[in-house]
């Protein structure tokens, strides 16, 4: 048993994660107490950041990656993964995440985008990335770029799901029309979506996008996450749903076995009963165009 | 041969695609009416911690630990094998408390820990096999009939005890199918 050769930081590992993570539910927290909460409600990992979306959105400013020792003190708290945000572009961000071993770092519209151009190549990480996509066109460019897991971009912090549904769905819609395809087409739909070709033959392959997918931006009940889940994501993130509502412990733990039971509306139902106020949130069809975030990277 | 695989979350669809390669039939298994006419049921890997308290929720904690004792064929990996043992170190967590195994939890390290490699594991033959390993745990050491399958550095990665059989690796992120294999042979016992 000796020379065993270890290989870490690869592909298979950073997509073996998020393979792991499937049918659960990541919860924002800014606090230790926060996050205990979420994993004692049963989520498989928790998101570190300092002001959850609908903070970002009220308090305005430049928002960025968080205070190191919160997230220190985030990753003595539990024992799940904790992953946590840089902005779109910001190298450094993301090495220093690296050096404070989290497990999973989302390059994140959240956040205010510190360069408008490039996106972190992020193959060039040991750390796994997740980030958000609109549209197939985009999920691919991120993978081509290294990403180990893609999610809605939806529209955070507002509670409204529409902006995820839209985006999962265009997902769909754009995977049918790589299927429909002749082998012929194939070349002129990477050009029409923006994508890598060799990556639209994997997705003509597999019928589904080659890492997992989640749902983010906007889900704030039960039935929402279970929504997405029936739509075909693999699992859903929770921000602002969840610690701007009344009772967010009991609100997580219906969260959770809404999304491991998505199928049996009975369940739903019986979970979703006597919550408290959902997180009031704002409808994104009267938002301004400036102010929605899914518009920052490309 | 039906082999259920439990689905409350994590990687479930490798578990069914592996099974299915080898002609067997994959059934999920959500509810405790689920586990009626099984052959034999897969833990697959997940969040432990997560899953346990699903376990609890619905139910089917205390039914897969009597299906286990009383011999049904049950193969975990990663939080499966946590969810198999009888010991797990510094942890009230819940789990079937079947196996004589001691766990330690995320026992590598966090996530830039996690690594593949490949290793010999004797009862798969000579032929080495491709262990991807993703915050994993590992077991300490074996008691009574728990026998060590694959040992790395003194850390017990693969073990089995009679019905029951529980690797820390991921074998179902491979298209090697030895693993299930060998614990198919164990459901047509």
């Amino acid at each position: 048993m000796t020379d065993i050769k270890k290989e870490t930081g690869t592909f298979t590992v950073k997509t073996g994660l998020a393979e792991m993570l499937k049918g659960g539910v990541i919860m924002d927290v800014v606090n230790p107490e926060q996050a205990k909460i979420a994993e004692e409600a049963g989520a498989v990992a928790v998101m570190a950041l300092e002001r959850v979306p609908s903070d970002i959105r009220a308090q305005g400013g430049v928002a960025r990656m968080s205070d190191p020792e919160m997230i220190k003190g985030i990753q003595d708290a539990v024992s799940i993964p904790v992953m946590a945000k840089a902005r779109i572009g910001h190298i450094v961000e993301a090495r220093v995440l690296e050096a404070l071993d989290i497990d999973f770092i989302d390059e994140s519209e959240v956040l205010t985008p510190a360069d408008d151009k490039y996106h972190i190549l992020k193959d060039q990480f040991k750390v796994p990335f997740v980030c958000g996509a609109r549209n197939l066109g985009e999920a691919l460019r991120r993978i081509g770029e290294g990403a180990a897991m893609i999610r809605t971009k939806g529209e955070a912090g507002t509670g409204d799901v529409v902006e995820a549904v839209r985006h999962i769905r265009q997902v769909n819609e754009d995977i049918q029309r790589v299927m429909s395809a002749t082998e012929m087409e194939l070349m002129t739909i990477a050009k029409d979506l923006g994508a890598p070709y060799e990556l639209i033959l994997q997705v003509r392959k597999l019928g589904r996008l080659p890492v997992v997918n989640f749902a983010a931006g906007g889900i704030a009940t039960p039935a929402d996450a279970a929504l997405m889940m029936q739509l075909g994501c693999d699992g859903v993130f929770v921000g602002s749903g969840i610690f701007k509502s009344d009772n967010p412990a009991k609100r997580a733990k219906a969260i959770v076995e809404a999304t491991a039971h998505y199928n049996d509306a009975a369940l739903i139902a019986e979970v979703s009963k006597g919550l408290g106020d959902a997180m009031r949130g704002q409808s994104v069809a009267q938002m301004d165009d400036r102010d929605k975030l899914a518009g920052r990277g490309w | 041969m039906k082999i259920g695989i439990l689905a409350l979350q994590g990687a479930i669809r490798e578990h069914r695609w592996a099974i299915e390669r080898l002609g067997a039939e994959a059934t999920n298994i959500l509810d405790p009416e689920d586990l009626n006419g099984i052959d034999g049921l897969i833990l697959p890997g997940g969040e432990s911690t997560a899953i346990g308290k699903l376990l609890i929720r619905y139910n089917l904690l205390n039914p897969i630990s009597e299906l286990g004792k009383k011999g049904l064929p049950i193969f975990g990996t990663c939080t499966g094998l946590i969810l198999l043992s009888k010991n797990i170190n510094g942890s009230d967590q819940p789990r079937l408390n079947l196996m004589d195994t001691y766990v330690e939890r995320n026992a590598f390290g966090r996530q830039l820990a996690s690594f593949e490699a490949d290793m010999n594991i004797p009862v798969l033959g000579n032929e080495p096999f491709h262990t991807v390993f993703i915050r994993a745990p590992y077991i300490d050491r074996v008691e009574n009939e728990a026998k060590s399958l694959l040992e790395l550095d003194g850390k017990i990665l693969m073990a089995e005890q009679n019905n029951l059989l529980a690797a820390a690796f991921h074998p179902e992120l491979t298209r090697d199918d030895r693993v299930h294999e060998y614990f198919l042979k164990k459901c047509k016992l």
